[in-house]
């Protein structure tokens, strides 16, 4: 596929007015993606406009990269063609909340800071607690299919996302599932939109369950000599009746300097490893929590203070903390590289130990249920250890793509990284499959090709 | 169907791996739905190879294929509708793997529901769909259906508990999709594939997240003299906050009905009854059951009990999950619905559908899952009278037309299968159902597998679309 540049762009104007198409080269310096910029931003205001722009790149060729915030526009390979970005933030309100229903419908733009005051407003919330909160929309944390620590007890979007409106590949305007919290009719084609990277369509609408907000919350703080103590506080807990609500395991690296920044200081004493882990409920079956927790640590883990209770402004700043984890630590080492391994819950003390051997500085934060997102930071941030952090890249992906690991991928480094890199890892085997789903959803390839999982 | 194929078929399964005669057939062509129809041939394969050589041999013929677990389905999805072969599973039914640690198991998709909840049960464990079939139907079926149960409320359905599949497509190919670790690569093809009701490819070996067991549970039963009453009541709970594990509502009728089969205990004079269950801590169950207590009897329920012990708990949800059984003692036949409403809208919905049944002076009970809004009317009716069917039809079209109008859908967890296809279009417009052919056709071109389901039939109006089974008998619902 070829641009055809500026001249076919400019009939962009047409569809959505020119007021909401930027040119300017320095206002699309925001769209960069790995250093590539488009030729134009388009910020269409409904879903019929949605249509109409891709109906128009495709008669066009133009390769378009779906955006909202901007946030999270360096997930994925670097693109091969990059045309047209698609920033649907002017879409952004809030179609329906129906708080005595628990549902919600938004568009993709609505931003996910101004969605929970909503619904803080009648004691409810969503479980999104993803980095770059402060900006995100919903459309850019669906379509990236970022996680959070409250997946541990709420799961992901796909357990909780009732139906999307999107439009494919070929500008067709497209429902599935519904705004009912069960609902079987058809298939549950927006399953397919959660995580794909904006590579299937243009999500324009999510319709989602909200949760009623838990009476009271109590959050700890575990502090232990090994990874294999942590991990097995990890399993005591797991096959205990105290249902966690989040439970993170967290090394020292990442907790005392890369995490937290060093401002708080909730690891106890000189053990490298934390658990930090949350409960919600009634505030009254929240008190037995601190006693059982300290019966279930292992024996070698020794006596003293290893085992705290944070409350108020502290328990506020360490959820924040471990849900912001990559944004921080972007924030603060640019040149970082953010690996996500995910692995069935007791084969983490294995990756602990795999991790051992790393010789550049690594932090990492690995949720209870086996998903882990491991931190290389170059050493002083400098640009020159560029070629040793793509070697540990490459080493840790060709590791974690073996069993016992199940899925290893590369979500944030710099673009210069990706060169000789597969950001993926290996593909699954279903990936023909995949597709094949493609290009039913998408079949002329326009929505972000090359850029997710196998090539697609 | 040729005998060519007969022969090979009974090659590659051994002789007792197949049927074919009439008398056999007789009984795969019901399932729990109203429908009936009759395939050409019934297979047992024993494992993954043997299912890649049926699809090979019966595609190669041009043979549609329809998966079949248990035969429990309530919207004819196991039903080979333009004929053809039935692949049963019941000869599938290994527990594989249990991976206590990680809560995990593997399993083929011919094991029953509970089946797989005891076996893991000395764990701690359970797997926690639970259809009110589950004593009969298969995990294999409620991949393809994507089932509910009462308990979904607070646990999810199928899809949040499929984490990984082995398919067979029709071409024969093998394939894995997700995997027992969460978020594997890619499109979540297994969240597509779950609930596609065997229209994609037929599933040999499921990977489900086990659940927990509580370590303490608590189920309520408030009896009202009034079915606003209890709906108002569904709604408080919700508004204050409160989830319960489970929230079912049985009216007046079914109480009878159920009372009579049953022996729940449930008062015979009451109009409405809420069975509500809470689950987890101890103390969390013990503040929850007491707010529950204080709403149910803020909104005039005559009474509130609490099962004292797991063997009254157990009576409670038998009437409960013999209901549809109950109906089936006293009519000729009926026709359960599954239609889904914003749970605000349960106090109009259920007047419309009072209204419904004295319009076509038809007696509908309702039992349903009144905390997610999936209602479940039953509509009871005598297949030999032809008007009386007719009717039953329309007033079931328009219990699901009003759920569409509140917000809702017209199937919950029975699917949609060969019995709501007609009303596909009500919901989805031709451009997105046009979309969901074509992501079938990514599994199954030819549309050689359960055709016939889901989609509106060409054909349109005038065709009989609901043929009444000749004699109705206890069987689990929903």
């Amino acid at each position: 596929m070829r641009a055809s540049g500026a001249l076919g762009l400019s009939h962009l104007g047409d569809i959505i007015g020119e007021d909401h198409v930027v040119r300017d080269p320095s206002e699309l310096a925001s769209y960069q993606i790995d250093g590539r910029l488009p030729a134009a931003a388009a910020r269409p205001g409904s879903q019929e406009e949605v249509a109409e722009i891709v109906k128009f790149a495709c008669r066009e060729k133009l390769v378009i990269v779906v955006s909202g915030a901007r946030t999270k526009l360096g997930m994925g390979t670097s693109p091969p063609q990059y045309d047209l970005a698609l920033d649907m933030s002017r879409m952004d309100r809030i179609l329906a909340y129906d708080p005595d229903d628990l549902t919600l419908a938004v568009e993709a733009g609505a931003r996910l800071r101004t969605i929970s005051s909503r619904l803080a407003e009648r004691g409810q919330f969503l479980p999104l607690a993803v980095p770059f909160l402060a900006r995100a929309t919903m459309g850019g944390t669906i379509a990236s299919g970022v996680d959070s620590p409250l997946r541990q007890s709420y799961g992901t979007a796909r357990d909780f996302v009732l139906g999307m409106n999107f439009v494919t590949g070929d500008g067709i305007a497209a429902t599935s599932g519904g705004r009912v919290v069960k609902n079987v009719s058809g298939y549950d084609l927006h399953k397919m939109m959660i995580g794909s990277l904006g590579t299937l369509g243009a999500i324009t609408r999510i319709n989602l369950k909200t949760f009623p907000r838990p009476p009271a919350t109590k959050t700890f703080s575990a502090a232990f000599w090994e990874a294999q103590q942590a991990c097995a506080f990890r399993n005591a807990l797991a096959r205990s009746a105290l249902g966690p609500r989040t439970l993170e395991i967290v090394s020292q690296s990442a907790d005392g300097r890369f995490l937290l920044a060093g401002e708080h200081p909730p690891s106890l004493g000189a053990r490298p490893w934390s658990v930090y882990v949350s409960f919600a409920g009634d505030a009254a079956a929240l008190k037995r929590h601190y006693g059982e927790l300290r019966s279930l640590a292992p024996a070698e883990n020794g006596r003293g203070d290893w085992l705290r209770e944070l409350e108020g402004q502290a328990e506020e700043s360490l959820m924040s903390a471990l849900s912001e984890f990559p944004a921080a630590l972007l924030g603060r080492w640019p040149a970082a590289a953010i690996l996500k391994i995910t692995a069935l819950p007791t084969e983490l003390p294995e990756l602990a130990s795999d991790l051992a051997s790393l010789d550049l500085p690594w932090a990492v934060v690995m949720r209870g249920l086996g998903v882990a997102y491991l931190a290389l930071i170059p050493p002083d941030g400098s640009e020159g250890s560029l070629d040793r952090q793509r070697q540990q890249c490459a080493r840790i992906l060709a590791l974690a793509g073996k069993p016992p690991y199940r899925q290893v991928s590369l979500p944030w480094c710099p673009g210069a990284l990706k060169q000789d890199l597969d950001v993926w890892g290996p593909p699954p085997p279903s990936l023909a499959l995949m597709k094949r789903l493609k290009s039913v959803f998408d079949p002329a390839g326009i929505f972000s090709p090359g850029r997710f999982v196998g090539g697609i | 169907m040729n005998s060519r194929l007969l022969h090979a078929l009974k090659k590659a399964l051994g002789p007792g791996g197949v049927l074919d005669r009439p008398e056999d057939l007789m009984l795969y062509e019901y399932d729990g739905s109203v429908e009936t129809a009759r395939p050409d041939c019934v297979v047992f394969p024993r494992e993954t190879k043997d299912v890649v050589e049926i699809v090979r041999l019966a595609f190669r013929e041009g043979i549609p294929i329809v998966g079949r677990g248990a035969g429990t389905g309530l919207s004819g999805g196991a039903l080979a509708r333009h004929g053809g072969m039935v692949v049963s599973f019941s000869r599938m039914n290994r527990i594989l793997a249990v991976d206590a640690d990680n809560q995990r198991a593997v399993v083929e998709p011919g094991v029953v529901n509970s089946d797989l909840s005891a076996a893991v049960e000395h764990l701690g464990l359970h797997f926690a769909p639970d259809p009110s079939s589950q004593k009969a139907c298969t995990i294999g079926g409620n991949v393809s259906e994507n089932s509910g149960g009462p308990h979904t409320l607070a646990y999810g359905v199928t899809a949040q508990h499929v984490l990984g599949l082995e398919i067979v497509l029709p071409s024969g190919e093998r394939m894995r999709l997700g995997d027992a670790a969460v978020d594997a690569a890619g499109y979540d093809v297994t969240g597509l594939f779950v609930g596609s009701e065997g229209t994609f490819a037929l599933v040999t070996e499921i990977t489900v997240k086990l659940t927990r067991n509580p370590e303490a549970v608590k189920t309520l039963l408030g009896i009202f003299d009034s079915v606003d009453d209890a709906t108002e009541t569904v709604a408080e709970i919700t508004a204050r906050g409160i989830t319960p594990a489970a929230c079912e509502m049985l009216d007046g009728w079914t109480i009878r009905a159920v009372e009579d089969y049953v022996h729940a205990g449930f008062p015979l004079d009451c109009s409405a009854i809420l069975l509500i269950e809470v689950d987890g801590l101890r103390e969390s169950t013990e503040a929850d059951a007491r707010s529950i207590r204080e709403i149910c009897l803020a909104h005039q329920a005559r009474e509130v009990r609490l099962a004292r012990d797991a063997r009254e708990r157990d009576l409670l949800w038998k009437g409960r999950k013999n209901a549809f059984g109950a109906a089936g003692r006293l009519s000729p036949s009926y026709y359960t619905q599954d239609g889904v409403i914003p749970r605000t809208k349960l106090p109009a919905t259920l007047r419309k559908i009072e209204e419904i049944g004295r319009k076509y002076n038809l007696r509908i009970g309702n039992v349903f899952h009144a905390g997610d809004g999936n209602l479940h009317p039953i509509i009871l009716f005598d297949e030999r009278n032809e008007r009386e069917f007719r009717d039953t039809i329309r007033a079931g079209d328009e219990i699901l037309e009003f759920c569409i109008a509140v917000g809702g859908s017209i199937t919950g967890e029975h699917g949609v299968g060969m019995e709501k296809d007609r009303l596909m279009p009500l919901l989805f417009s031709e451009a997105d159902l046009e979309l969901m052919r074509r992501v079938r056709a990514a599994f199954n071109p030819a549309d050689l597998l359960n055709p016939g389901k889901i989609f509106p039939n060409s054909k349109g109006c005038g065709e009989i679309y609901v043929r009444p089974r000749p004699n109705a008998t206890a069987r689990p619902g929903p």
